[in-house]
């Protein structure tokens, strides 16, 4: 039965050649832990894709609850740890799965700088991870805002006052972040979009292109 | 074009479609092609994978269902002593920014400069490192900084974290996030969770009313008493006396809002007028049993 779709699809659509791009290819031995403990390093990337499978899912279901206006959204995050069933699971894995994607990231960018792996033929892509590195950083700055406490605004209205510091860029950047005369209703909107919306997106076209590359090049050689 | 089975076209077509036909041309070389002991990625080693998942799944529930995520007070902007305090990852840009040679006339360094160089370089390392050699001990220089910026960060943070313990616990503060879930979890009330009903205006029929629709107030506090531009005067009676109320009217508060008087008089309106409105202000009060909003209140 699933043979025939998959037959009847593939006759249409000949999926057969994107099948083996993703998924048929090898693991070379130096970067199996089963057989060198120590090439558990290559785990981080995978883990950081992982907790970031993680934060997609808890975040879509926590837009089912959070509303993105200042009088409601603090109140909305309220319910959603205290009323909701399993909320306040939902909203703990993305809390502290936005921590720990940084922490595996940190440590997959440690591995492949240790490793010389960003060496020819393989820079763009570490450009690309870079700029996935600067994309979490900005989607964990857009996030804390969101719960609207005192502890998301307060540490929001220093960063973007640090933002505003920078020479000639500074007051756009401020004007862009901000919205407003001061950080409130408009900021809380475009922090929410930007989180939502501007941001995934872009975090989305940068690991297809980081994946797109992996596939191309091969994972780097044993050392 | 792509309607008709030529052979003898370069690109063929599945079908009717313009799917190009897969030539089997770009078939993976077999295993046995490569050195060591490689494996296929599916199954043979997703099988493997999938259990460090779980693993790490088990223990990643394990730590969101120990330690629920912390939510504070509502945010309020007219709040002066909170101390603020970035997410972790950003301690070490913050701290950054107190020390004398990358704050206040040198600031651009602390905010440009310094972490311009940081993320600058390691974003063209493979431009700034072109050699050959990929073990980090052959190669010093790229190594040794690398090694000088993960001190740097975690000094830097740990420094940033410390400090903010020690202003915590210099002002007395506890964080409000803690703070809750402690009262949370004795039972007692918290502010910002229950609906707020909005006071009501009270004795509206008063020549008091009547003085404020001609006040220079409305323009600000608009002539429901709701707010527009200031915040609203509806329950303001529970917060200030009649002399404060008049207190405010002639000398402003704050730097948020200017002296009145004057602009009242020339209005049309006399001291004994605004005495009567100050009088009616302070009448504007929460129905008795309830608190003004802002109370935070123990039903214990």
């Amino acid at each position: 039965m699933l043979k025939s779709v998959y037959n009847w699809i593939d006759e249409r659509l000949d999926i057969t050649p994107m099948w083996r791009d993703v998924a048929d290819h090898e693991v070379p031995e130096h970067v199996n832990p089963a057989h060198h403990f120590s090439a558990f390093v290559y785990c981080f990337g995978g883990l950081t894709f992982f907790i970031t499978v993680i934060q997609i899912l808890s975040g879509m279901f926590l837009t089912m609850y959070y509303v993105d206006d200042i009088v409601n959204a603090y109140k909305s995050v309220d319910y959603l740890q205290h009323k909701v069933a399993f909320g306040v699971i939902v909203r703990g894995m993305h809390h502290w799965g936005a921590s720990l994607v940084i922490v595996m990231m940190f440590l997959h960018t440690l591995r492949v700088f240790f490793t010389g792996s960003y060496k020819a033929p393989r820079e763009m892509n570490w450009i690309v991870g870079m700029l996935i590195f600067f994309v979490m950083l900005g989607l964990g700055f857009t996030g804390y805002l969101l719960p609207w406490d005192n502890k998301a605004y307060f540490a929001t209205q220093v960063g973007i006052q640090i933002a505003a510091s920078v020479p000639i860029l500074g007051q756009y950047i401020e004007t862009f972040l901000q919205g407003g005369e001061i950080v409130g209703a408009q900021t809380l909107t475009r922090f929410f979009a930007l989180h939502v919306f501007f941001l995934p997106g872009a975090l989305l076209a940068l690991l297809g292109g980081h994946f797109f590359m992996i596939r191309k090049q091969g994972i780097s050689g044993p050392l | 074009m792509a309607h008709d089975h030529n052979s003898k076209e370069k690109v063929v077509y599945v079908g009717d479609s313009r799917v190009k036909k897969y030539k089997k041309n770009n078939v993976p070389l077999d295993y046995s092609a490569y050195p060591g002991n490689s494996e296929a990625f599916v199954p043979n080693f997703l099988l493997k994978e999938w259990m460090v998942g779980s693993v790490f799944l088990v223990g990643f529930m394990i730590l969101t269902m120990s330690h629920p995520s912390p939510l504070g007070y509502p945010a309020d902007p007219t709040k002066t002593d909170f101390v603020p305090i970035p997410d972790w990852y950003f301690l070490f840009l913050y701290q950054l920014l107190k020390y004398p040679y990358t704050s206040d006339a040198f600031v651009v360094l602390g905010t440009l400069v310094l972490p311009g160089l940081l993320f600058g370089g390691l974003m063209l390392a493979p431009f700034l490192d072109t050699g050959k050699e990929r073990r980090w001990y052959k190669r010093p220089i790229a190594s040794s900084l690398m090694f000088l910026s993960l001190f740097a960060i975690v000094f830097l943070t740990m420094v940033s974290w410390q400090g903010y313990q020690h202003e915590l616990e210099e002002l007395n503060i506890i964080p409000e996030h803690i703070e809750r879930a402690e009262k949370l979890e004795a039972g007692l009330e918290v502010p910002g969770g229950k609906e707020e009903e909005p006071v009501a205006i009270v004795n509206k029929e008063s020549e008091g009313y009547d003085i404020y629709q001609k006040s220079s107030c409305i323009s600000c506090h608009a002539a429901d008493l709701n707010g527009a531009v200031g915040p609203t005067l509806l329950g303001i009676g529970d917060k200030y006396s009649k002399e404060e109320i008049t207190d405010i009217i002639i000398n402003g508060f704050g730097n948020r809002m200017g002296p009145q008087l004057q602009q009242n008089l020339d209005a049309g309106l006399t001291e004994a007028d605004l005495d009567t409105l100050a009088v009616w202000l302070a009448e504007q009060k929460a129905p008795a049993g309830e608190e003004a909003p802002e109370e935070v209140t123990d039903t214990k």
